[in-house]
This record gives C-alpha cells, structure tokens and sequence, in this order.
C-alpha cells in the first residue's frame, strides 16, 4: 500500500498546487471525483493513473507524485474529458499544468534525437509540431 | 465568392491530396479560396496554458497579417489549424490585459489587434453556408451505393465553444454524404480520438484507438471512411498496415478526406497521390466505378 | 320474516373462476328470508351498487348480504349504498368469498359449497341485526402542543391562527428548542436567532396560545376530541406575574454554573434565563445550585429585585387542560460522546458535538464569533468534521441515518473558512446526502469555494498529542492512509430523541420505534398521525430532520388538528360491547379486562357501565363476562350460534 499521506492546509496549497492552478487556471477542489473523465478517456488504458485520480491527489496536496506519472505525458489533448465533466472543469488543461510544470524546470520529456530518420521523414509535420508543442517547452 | 484561406504546415505535404481536392470541389461549387499571402505555423496544439502568452503568438499573428490582406474570414481545410487559431482569437477577445499585453509584444507599427476581426471557419461550416442541398444539386449522383464511415474525431467537436455541430452527436458530415447519394454509416467511435501525436511517442496508443475505430466501422457495413484531419488520416491509415502485420485477421479500410470522395464523385479525377495512401482505396472506387 | 337481498359478485375471475357464482345463485335462491338474489361481474362498480339501491327500494329489503371480497375494502362502498337509499347500514353485511375462499382454494365444487356456507352463515346474522346509529361525542376545540423547539412552535401558530386555542408546554424556561441555538441554517446561511426570534414573539404574543414554560406532562386521560391532560408547573422560586425581566437578580447572583445552552463553554448564573431573547424572557432559579437552597444564607437575588418577585417557597403546582388533540414535539438530543469510547468518550477537549460548534460559531455564542477551541481559546488551522458519528452503524450505535449532519456539517466547514481563511477544513465521510432544495448546490460551494477537503472514509482513531487531536482514517477515493494533526475535531454525532419520549409516549399510548423516535400511523401516508387517534407528531420527536422539514411537519400535523376540530361531533362505530343490565351482577369482571378503560361499576346501580366512546368492540368483555350480560352489538351470541347452525346443518 502506498505511503500514509500527512495532510496539512501547506501540503494541500504548496508552491506547486499553486503554479499549476495558475497554469491552468482550473480549481481542482471543484472536482466531486464522479470519474466521467477516465471512463471516456480514449488514453487510459496507457495510464498509470487515470485522469480523475490526478485530480484527486492534487485535491490532497500530492503534486509530486502526479508529476511522477506518466499520466500527462499520455494525455492525448483530446478534451474528452473536458467536454464531459459535469463539473465543468478542463481536465486536458490541468494535465498541460503538470506537463509544463515539469518543462519549466528545463525537463525535456521528449528528444528529437531519438527518433530514427526515416521515421522521422515518414511523420507528417502536424505530429511531430503537435509532439514538441506538448513535450518541450 | 472569395475567402482567405490558411493551409498550416501538412497540407503543403502529406495532405496534398486534401488541399488539392478541396480547392478543386471548393471552385466547382463556386469559391475562390485565395491562400493568404503571409503565414506561420498555428503550433497544431492550441495552447491550453493560462500564464504563458507567448504560446499564442503565432496563430495570433497570422490572424493580423490575415486582417492586414484585408480578409475578414480565412477557411481552414486542417482540423487542427481551425481548432488552434480558433481558440487562439476566442482566447485573446476574452481578455483586455492580454490584448494588451500581446499587441505591445507585436511588431513594432502594427495596428494592435483585438481577436474578433477575422473569424476562423472550417470547411464544414462553409458546406452549410453554401447549402447542403446545393452540394448534393452540383456534385451528388445517383446509383452510388457507397457506404461511407464519416470520422469527426476532436478537433471539430471540442472544446464546445468552438464545435461546429453538436458535440456530442453531430451530423453535418453525415448531412453531406447523403446529399451526394453516398451512405453514411452510424457507428459508435465517430467523434473518439484517434490517439493524435502519440503517433510519435506512445504508438501503441494509436494502434489501440484505430483498431477501435477502424473495426466499428467495419462491422457497421462501412467501404471507406473519410476524415478532414491530416493526423487522424496518418494515424488510422498507416497504422492499419501495421496492425495487419501483426493480425492477418485484421480487415483494412480505406480512408480518404472527404473531399477527395466529393472531388471523385464531381467527375474531377486529377488531383490525387495515391502513394499518399496505406491502405489502398483505388479497388473500392473503382468498383463503384468513381475511378 | 325478513326481506333479505344476497348479491353475489363475480369480481371478474377473481371469485367466479373458483367458485361457481350461478350455482351458489341457484342453491340459495330458496333459502329462508332470501327475497332476492342476484349475481354481477363488479359488484363495487356504480351499475352493481346501482343494483343493490334499486333492489331494496324496489322490494322494500330490509337486509343485505354481498357476498364479494373482504369487508376491510369495501364494507363502507355497500353499506353507503344502503344507507343512501334508507336501509340501516348495520343491516347491510359482507360475506367475504375471496380472500376466505375463491384465493385460498383450487378445487371449484368444493370453494363453491363453501361460498354457499359463508353466505348462509351471514344471512343468519343479518336476520338478527339490530339497527344501529353511530355514537356521538361533542369535541373540545382546543389543542395542545408538547415542545416548543421551531416544530412545536410552528404548530401552535398555525392552528392558534385558524381560530383554536392551544396550550403550549415547553419543559425549558424558554421555547426556541435547538434552533436558537444554532449560528446561521444552512443552505442559505440566514442567521438562526433572527429568523427564530420572530416567530417566539409572535407565539408570546398571540391571545390564543396558553404558553406553560418550565412544564411538564404527567398524566393524559380521555380519547380522541376529549383529552384531559395533567401539567407539572415546575417552581420557579420567582413570580413571573411580578417579574418584568429586568434582570438584576441574574447580574448580581453570585454562583456561577456551566451553561446548558451554551454546551457549557460559559457559565450562567443559579438564577437565569437560558439565553438573551428567551421567550417567556423571565428566570428561573435552579435551586441544586442556589446557595440560599444549598445553605440557608445569601438571598441576594430576593434583597435586590425591585419588584419582590423571588418567592423561595414556591412549590411544584398541577394544572389540568382539556385539550381535544395534542401535538409531540419534543425534538432532539445528541448522542453524547461518553458513549462514543472510539473518538475519546468526551475526555479529549478539543472533541466537540456539533452543537457546541454551533455556539463556538455564534456570534452571540462565548467567544463573540470567533473561533477559538474550548482547550486553551487558540484559533485552530486544522479543523477536522468527522460524520456518522453513531450513526449509520448497526454494530456499535444505531442504523439509521440521522439526516442533518451531512449539511450542516458542510456550513460548519464553511463557516470555519470564512472566519479563518488560512485554516483549512477536513470532512471525513461515508456519503454526502445533499437531498433537499439547494443543498447540493450548497455542498458543491463548500468544496469548491472554500476548498473543504472530503475524505471519503470513516475516521478510525484519534488520539491527544502535543496539544493537537491526531485523526486517522482512510481516503477510500485515493486508497490512501491519511493521517491529520487537528487543533480541533467536531464529531457529528447521531440525533436521538429528547430524553423522556419513552415516558411520555405511554401516556400518550403512542409507540416508539426501534430507534426510539415516535411511530407514525403509516410510514407514506399518515406520516404526521401516531396510531392514537388524535395525537398528532412533529419535528425530530418523530425521526431526524432538518428545519425546513420540521416546520413542515408541524403545518401538516396542525392541519390534521384543524381539520379535527371543523367538525362539530365525533362519531364512533356502534360496534360496541353493551351490558344487559338484567342480567349484570355487578361482578366487575369485565372492568379489569377491558384494555380501554371503557367499562366502569356502578355502585348505587350495582351494575357496570360503558363509555361508548371509550369502547373498540374488542370484545373481551363478551368473552369473560360470566352472566351473559356484556354482550356484542350485532355479534350477539345469538347471532354467532345461529351462523354456526347455518354452516353445520
Ligand atoms: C449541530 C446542528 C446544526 C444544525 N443546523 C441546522 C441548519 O443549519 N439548518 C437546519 O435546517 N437544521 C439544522 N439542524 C437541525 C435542527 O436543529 C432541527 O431540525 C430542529 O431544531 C428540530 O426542531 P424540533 O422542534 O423538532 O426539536 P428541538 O429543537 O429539539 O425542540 C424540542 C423542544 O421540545 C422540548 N421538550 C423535549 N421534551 C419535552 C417534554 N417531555 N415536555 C416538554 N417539552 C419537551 C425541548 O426542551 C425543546 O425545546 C442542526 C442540528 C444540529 C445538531
Ligand atoms: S469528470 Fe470532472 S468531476 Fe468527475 S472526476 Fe473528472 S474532473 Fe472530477
Ligand atoms: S485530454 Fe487527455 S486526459 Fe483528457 S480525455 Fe483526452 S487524453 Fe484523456
């Protein structure tokens, strides 16, 4: 079982909760945790953790740990879930909020270097534009 | 009539085929789409960030050069062209302080812009405008019994602001097939995604979504499947092969951009690279004698 | 001889698909004082009441038997239709050939023999009935209300303001009940007392409400339209005709004790008034902490009232009231946390009910508003809600659910933000129950506006260290252990009902249930009646509800009030167990066995009597009545071995 959390109104409003709720402008607190967002999330199955289990730990303070995930780096930018949360609350931007978040500590996620030529040359330019815009800063 | 037309970075290329079919139909049906003298890349992915400006640079400043032309509307054929610089203009009309913000940042001379001078419309939205019944009266025949699977995917239907159609059950694309005497095919995955540019990192997320998609419209009686995004076309074409290698069972199906369909039906048979194509589609038309 | 109609129904195939109706019409045709017979497919339905109207009109009967379904449904429908064309409705009788016959029978020669019985067997009593009028009883238009909490006080408005008289009994000096006792309600967050006070007044004001504060009920005698209640007026060692209020004695008496209303965070005085605006606004002198009770010295309350009101010698008085209904609306108490060993049994300071974080948040309340935790008056930062505190836990406390805390529990967090905005706010919870207008909405404002952070989960320990309360519970949403180090915690424990409902529903003979709240007569459609006629309930006397409920309650049970006394008399079936004076020896039996006190010996007579309104025709009496003089209204012995006669022969 993962490790008892030790909740304190800092945790729960440390400096980074704060940079991604201005980054993406969404109040987590909102979220009533009905899980609409992962049940129509095309990416899920990818995940480690699923879109409204970020929401979660970010309600209890656990920034590190969803940066810790591979959740937004999966995340598709779909907005599925933000057209369906009932709560209106854009779930696509909080994981951009935790993606960039990541990137403006000067992470790459995603290296161009990596990618063989000739699959490079085979990928359209809209994938590889629509990849660095979400992988790197 | 004549419109200013943005093309973004793919339909120079890979979707040739779409910017040369769509022009063609576009011209037949009495549109002059005059691509803008000056343009950037939109960046695909519209910026969701709220604190980086930055970000919104680039669409926003082909929408002043656009203005500068004296356009008032631009058409995007690429969904996600339409997708970024729409939200890009709704982005900046909703707030005075980025306004400012990003017209002090602009080019020195340039007259500040406020968003809502030039309005983004896809081409879709154009159809309308022209008259479903229109398209169907100058391209549309008869005795076709061609079963089309219209694919929307993300960009057109989400987020709502800037949906073309009802986001959740949309029809314009079905609308139009029917009006050409083609039939459209209800299946369920129409507006999922197609898994975007994970193609790039994360592939086995696509080849999951187009097995999903490509076989709902299979078992629903679909003979191709036509789709308005250079993406979604990579991805559920070429990945179909792939999946085929690896699943013999695994039944191809042709995807075309819609206007490719329109343009064949219209009797204008120029314009097509079907080196552009995995999955073949020419056996298909042919025996619906459209090739 | 008498002219007797038999009316057979069909009820579709309900009886004539077991019981062959035509042949049970052929062999009763003859059978002696039957003067018409006749079959019908819906005998209820208006062309089968018609037939029977016609009939007696047409043949002048003077005795009816239908032979349908049970005489629970429709004995009334028939015997109406009697009555509506001038037969006797007690010469009208039901022979019951479905549920007694056609449903429990498969074999049709033998379900048709037996229907063939039954209705032999009632034309035998039909023959022997007597016409009989309904008993009568006059109806004291005045009412009483027990409680004076926002449910009792509501309901004496309300029928007061229809014209009746009511006597109010409140057992506290003042009425107002817990509501006063609240900061602000939720969902709107209106302050408690400013939209109390108000109706506290009016009910002080109002000529036709008899307030009894500082009373108790002791006895109830008497039945419905005719109660006589008994009232224990509690001395209140000061004068109230006197007393103007003013409120001296309370500033100068010396003793101070924890405050009762004020979930002892502050004291009052021995001689009080339990809060500012209490309605009567007189005090009350408790004499276990007096000091001139205690020890014969001090009277300084009596040395300095300007208007002589202390009266040391006052003593308990007794009033009696007729009352013609009475409404229980004794309300609620807490589950007390000595009974809650698992959150520290009410040793651990910074444990508190909710209703002393009512107070804690009142601005009128000891700490003027500001929260502060009763342990050493800091302002807590971590404030931890704990719900279903005793309830909704069959093994330990009690099952149900206790309705209010999920709301109020949320206006507590929300409250606590928007006094300390740098504190946050915890809620451990199973479920949140946000089932009335706008509380869901209210709820979702919680969370979302003053970011309240709901745990779903139960909170299993919590224990004292280092000056702060440590919770331990579990996140069943994130699957994670979470441990809290809370300046304060509030436990919303169960409601239970006020203490002494027990005692007082036996006077009352109404029942309680398995949780101890009062019974209503139908749980959908009688949800304000108890099964005693005439005594009506309201408020969280009768389960846990929330203010706009009570109040709501207390209309609907003072419109059955009203309705009760627009009628000018009672009737009463005559189904009824009468004495035959000839024969009674005056033996007396009978009074013991009778369940409702209805039978009573006449000395000089020699003879017992009945109180016709009293008696339910239970039929005891009959049954023990050695001599054969208490006899049945139309189920005379006679009658009975007649009927046994007609289905043996
Ligand atoms: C912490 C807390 C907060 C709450 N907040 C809200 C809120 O914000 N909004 C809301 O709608 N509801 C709220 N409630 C619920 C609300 O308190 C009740 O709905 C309401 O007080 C019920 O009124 P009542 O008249 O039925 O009972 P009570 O208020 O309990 O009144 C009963 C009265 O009867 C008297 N009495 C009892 N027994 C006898 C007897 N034998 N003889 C004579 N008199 C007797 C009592 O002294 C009392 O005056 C809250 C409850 C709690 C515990
Ligand atoms: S859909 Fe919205 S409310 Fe529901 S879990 Fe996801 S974020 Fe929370
Ligand atoms: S935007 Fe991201 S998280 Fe939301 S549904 Fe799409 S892939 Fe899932």
């Amino acid at each position: 079982m993962a490790e008892k959390i030790i909740l304190t109104h800092q945790k729960i409003n440390g400096p980074d909760a704060e940079v991604i709720h201005e980054i993406s402008g969404v109040n987590v607190f909102a979220c009533y945790q009905c899980g609409n967002c992962s049940a129509t999330c095309p990416a899920v199955d990818f995940m480690d953790i699923p879109p409204h289990q970020i929401m979660r730990n970010l309600q209890l303070g656990l920034v590190n740990e969803v940066l810790n995930t591979k959740t937004p780096w999966i995340c598709l930018a779909c907005l599925s879930c933000s057209v369906k949360c009932p709560r209106s609350l854009d779930i696509a931007r909080v994981m951009e909020g935790c993606r960039n978040l990541i990137l403006r500590r000067k992470y790459e996620y995603f290296n161009i270097h990596t990618l063989d030529s000739e699959t490079r040359l085979k990928l359209p330019p809209i994938a590889l534009i629509a990849n660095f815009r979400k992988n790197l800063l | 009539m004549e419109i200013g037309y943005y093309p973004g970075c793919t339909l120079k290329t890979s979707a040739r085929n779409f910017e040369r079919t769509a022009l063609a139909v576009l011209e037949l049906l009495g549109i002059k789409a005059v691509e803008l003298s000056e343009w950037y890349c939109c960046g695909v992915n519209f910026s969701q960030v709220q604190d980086n400006l930055m970000l919104q640079l680039a669409p926003l400043r082909t929408l002043m050069k656009a203005r500068d032309s004296g356009f008032t509307r631009i058409l995007t054929l690429c969904t996600m062209c339409y997708n970024t610089l729409r939200r890009a203009s709704l982005f900046l009309q909703a707030d005075e302080e980025r306004q400012r913000i990003i017209n002090d940042f602009m080019d020195r001379g340039a007259a500040s812009y406020r968003g809502d001078e030039v309005t983004v419309i896809d081409l879709l939205t154009l159809f309308r405008e022209i008259g479903i019944s229109e398209i169907g009266h100058k391209i549309g025949r008869s005795g076709i019994d061609l079963k089309v699977a219209p694919y929307y995917g993300c960009m057109l239907l989400r987020p709502r602001e800037v949906a073309v159609d009802d986001a959740s059950d949309p029809t314009i694309m079905e609308e139009v097939l029917q009006s050409v005497g083609c039939q459209p095919v209800a299946y369920p995955m129409r507006i999922e995604c197609c898994g975007s540019y994970q193609i790039v990192n994360e592939p086995a997320v696509v080849w999951q979504r187009t097995r999903l998609i490509v076989e709902s419209a299979r078992q629903n009686g679909a003979e191709v499947m036509v789709v308005l995004c250079p993406l979604c076309h990579y991805n559920l074409d070429s990945v179909q092969l792939e999946i085929q290698r690896t699943d013999s069972r695994f039944q191809t199906l042709p995807v075309l951009y819609l206007t490719q369909l329109l343009a064949l039906l219209a009797g204008i048979g120029e314009g097509n690279d079907w080196s552009l194509h995995s999955v073949d589609p020419r056996p298909i038309l042919k025996a619906k004698g459209l090739l | 001889m008498r002219k007797i109609g038999v009316f057979v129904c069909h009820c579709g195939i309900n009886i004539a698909g077991t019981v062959d109706v035509k042949a049970v019409v052929d062999l009763l045709k003859d059978y002696p004082g039957v003067a018409y017979i006749q079959d019908y497919k819906y005998m209820c339905s208006d062309p089968g009441q018609n037939l029977i109207k016609t009939k007696i009109k047409e043949l002048n009967l003077d005795g009816v038997v239908v032979a349908a379904c049970s005489p629970t449904l429709h004995e009334a429908t028939f015997r109406g239709a009697s009555e509506s064309v001038g037969l006797n409705p007690y010469r009208t009788e039901i022979a019951n050939i479905r549920e007694q016959c056609s449903w429990v029978h498969h074999d049709k020669a033998a379900a048709t023999a037996k229907a063939q019985l039954i209705i032999k067997a009632a034309i035998e009593k039909v023959k022997l009935d007597e016409e009989l009028q309904p008993v009568k009883v006059p109806i004291t238009r005045r009412a009483m209300v027990i409680g004076g909490g926002i449910a009792g006080i509501q309901a004496a408005l309300s029928i007061a303001n229809s014209g009746y008289e009511v006597v109010l009994v409140e057992r506290q000096s003042s009425i107002g009940g817990h509501m006063a006792q609240l900061s602000e309600t939720f969902p709107t967050l209106d302050c408690s007392q400013c939209i109390l006070t108000p109706k506290m007044v009016e009910v002080a004001q109002h000529h036709k409400i008899k307030l009894l504060a500082y009373a108790t009920v002791e006895d109830v005698s008497g039945f419905v339209g005719n109660f006589k209640v008994k009232i224990k007026q509690k001395a209140r060692y000061v004068d109230w005709d006197k007393c103007t209020g003013c409120g001296i004695c309370m500033e100068k008496c010396p003793v101070k004790v924890p405050s009762e209303f004020d979930e002892e965070l502050a004291n009052r005085k021995a001689i009080y008034t339990p809060f500012p605006q209490a309605v009567p606004n007189k005090p009350v002198l408790d004499s276990a902490h007096c000091t001139y009770f205690k020890t014969g010295k001090c009277q300084i309350c009596k040395k300095l009232c300007p208007f002589d009101a202390i009266d040391y010698t006052q003593t308990d008085t007794f009033i009696e009231e007729d009352v013609g209904a009475i409404v229980v609306a004794t309300g609620y108490e807490l589950y007390s946390l000595k009974s809650l060993p698992e959150y520290g049994g009410g040793k651990i300071v910074d444990v508190i009910d909710g209703l002393t974080f009512e107070r804690i948040l009142s601005a009128s309340g000891p700490y003027g508003g500001i929260v502060r935790r009763p342990s050493d008056g800091q302002v807590p930062r971590e404030v931890v809600f704990i719900k279903c505190v005793g309830s909704r836990d069959p093994e330990n406390h009690f099952p149900y659910c206790s309705k209010v805390c999920c709301m109020y529990t949320t206006k507590h967090a929300m409250l606590y933000k928007h006094r300390v905005p740098e504190g946050q706010a915890y809620v451990f919870y199973m479920d949140v129950r946000a089932d009335g207008k706008g509380y869901e909405e209210f709820y979702q404002r919680a969370a979302t506006e003053d970011q309240v952070v709901y745990l779903r989960g139960k909170v299993a320990k919590l224990y004292r260290e280092n000056g702060k309360v440590v919770v331990t519970g579990i996140d069943t949403l994130s699957n994670r252990m979470i441990e809290i180090k809370a300046d304060l915690v509030v436990l919303a424990s169960a409601i239970r009902p006020a203490a002494g409902i027990t005692e007082l529903a036996k006077l009352l003979k109404i029942g309680i249930d398995q949780n101890g709240f009062l019974t209503e007569a139908h749980p959908k459609l009688r949800p304000v009646e108890s099964l005693t006629a005439g005594v009506y309930l309201a408020g969280c006397a009768q389960a846990p509800r929330d203010i706009p409920d009570a109040v709501a309650q207390a209309a609907g049970a003072a419109a059955m009030v009203t309705t009760l006394f627009a009628r000018d008399y009672l009737y009463h079936e005559p189904i009824i167990a009468g004495v035959n004076t000839d024969l009674c020896s005056g033996c007396g039996i009978c009074v013991g066995v009778c369940p409702y006190a209805a039978r009573s010996l006449n000395r000089s007579k020699g003879v017992v009597e009945v109180n016709e309104i009293l008696c339910e025709g239970c039929g005891a009496c009959v049954a023990a009545c050695p001599s054969g003089a208490a006899q049945q209204k139309n189920l005379t012995d006679e009658q009975i071995h007649q009927m046994i006669k007609a289905i043996l022969t």
